[in-house]
């Protein structure tokens, strides 16, 4: 598997305040880390970075091949990020905002009720609009949508919040059958009892730095100080 | 782009059909304006024909404040921003589905509200091709610059109270020749419509072409 992510002294700002301060990391495609730390740390802003949402400051970025300072549009179509908010539309069903975030990815709208099924949400709830659902509902359709788009690149922020024990369950099979089928995965978490045994590389991350890393539950990932 | 505008429309205007904010606040709201201007205008007829487009045009222009609004608001989350951008959605497709759905709501403003005018200000059509031309026009502008000026403020958190205050000065033209236009068509008077019809048509294409080429970097900024 070739690299999915290749950062070296990677710095990012947000106005003046840095959000990243010299990060590296290596991440093969088929592989998982998680990334660990406290509120403000820069795990939120790293995976947004990652997403070619962030503008590139200095260093070196490289996603899927692509040079992240230079050419952020090629990446964004091929990562998916799911958020606290997945930015879905309340008025809409899970299937007409599928259906929508499909089409404009010019990929198969047919896709979106599979997608919803694998997540525990056929029938009703696929049916009724986004507003009246719960918060872990809502959730499960932003994951519906990235096993919709099969995105090369993973990024989930938090994956494990606002989610019940089954579907905890569940996020960790989505996780290992992205990677199994080759994608990468960046997740960041509170929660290092969940996310640590999926990962094969977690990092602790503090100040917009990588910190630390260690061998995670999967086992395999390499990090490049 | 044309492909994405499409979806951009019908995805805004299925919106504004389920939240019905355009049928029971934007609607009702320009219906209470035309009613106050009317109240407050008397019952004399001739004055009353003589304003009626002028005061049809400030119910339209400040209804329209809260139709761009409503299509910010769609689009109003950073997430949802965001998740356009990593769809590779077409910036200039973005722009111009939100301001043909915000046109085609205003189109339906501009007719309820005409017939307001018809019953409320005792004017008649006289000519309904001018009266089209002065509704078409004026519905395509505003929602060019509505959507532009709306991608504007959007990242600032006062955009509510920033975004009228940005977009009526840049409207005043369209006000003015608007109420020319519709004048003639409403026969109030006759003169020099077509030359304001020209500057609406002018109006309308800069700004549909300001909003082409810059939604995409007022997005990523």
């Amino acid at each position: 598997m070739g690299p999915a992510i290749r950062l070296r002294s990677a710095v990012a700002l947000q106005g003046r305040f840095p959000v990243l301060s010299g990060v590296d990391l290596d991440l093969d495609q088929g592989q998982v880390v998680v990334i660990l730390g406290a509120n403000g740390a820069g795990k939120t802003s790293l995976l947004r970075f990652l997403a070619g949402l962030v503008p590139v400051t200095a260093g070196m970025a490289e996603v899927l091949g692509v040079d992240l300072a230079t050419t952020p549009r090629e990446v964004r179509r091929r990562v998916g990020l799911l958020g606290h908010d997945a930015g879905l539309h309340e008025e809409l069903t899970p299937v007409e905002n599928l259906t929508f975030a499909l089409r404009a990815a010019r990929l198969d709208p047919t896709r979106a009720v599979p997608a919803l099924d694998r997540v525990g949400l056929a029938g009703r709830p696929a049916t009724t609009v986004l507003g009246r659902l719960s918060a872990g509902q809502r959730r499960r359709v932003g994951l519906a949508l990235l096993v919709a788009r099969r995105p090369q690149l993973w990024l989930l922020d938090e994956p494990h919040a606002s989610l019940d024990e089954a579907t905890r369950a569940m996020v960790g099979e989505l996780v290992e059958e992205a990677a199994s089928g080759g994608a990468a995965v960046v997740a960041s978490s509170h929660e290092p009892d969940l996310a640590v045994p999926m990962a094969d590389l977690v990092v602790t991350m503090a100040g917009g730095a990588v910190i630390g890393t260690e061998q995670g539950g999967r086992g395999g990932g390499r990090h490049v100080a | 782009m044309w492909r994405d505008a499409l979806l951009i429309a019908r995805r805004d205007l299925t919106i504004e059909l389920r939240s019905k904010v355009g049928i029971w606040q934007i609607l009702p709201f320009g219906l209470l304006a035309l009613f106050l201007f009317a109240f407050a205008l008397g019952p004399s007829t001739d004055l009353l024909k003589a304003s009626a487009p002028g005061l049809f045009w400030l119910a339209v222009l400040f209804s329209s404040i809260l139709a761009a609004q409503r299509s910010l608001n769609i689009e109003g989350s950073v997430a949802t921003r965001e998740a356009n951008r990593l769809l590779g959605l077409d910036p200039a497709g973005v722009f111009l589905g939100k301001a043909a759905a915000m046109a085609v709501e205003l189109l339906v403003l501009e007719v309820v509200l005409l017939l307001g005018i018809v019953l409320l200000f005792h004017v008649a059509v006289a000519s309904w091709l001018y009266v089209a031309a002065a509704l078409l026009l004026p519905a395509i502008g505003l929602s060019a610059a509505g959507v532009l000026y709306g991608s504007l403020a959007g990242g600032a958190t006062t955009r509510s109270t920033l975004l009228p205050i940005l977009v009526l000065p840049v409207e005043a033209p369209v006000l003015i020749a608007a109420s020319k236009s519709l004048s003639r068509g409403l026969g109030v008077a006759t003169a020099g419509a077509e030359r304001w019809l020209v500057l609406l048509a002018i109006f309308s294409v800069v700004y549909a072409v300001l909003g082409i080429a810059l939604y995409g970097p007022l997005e990523e900024s």
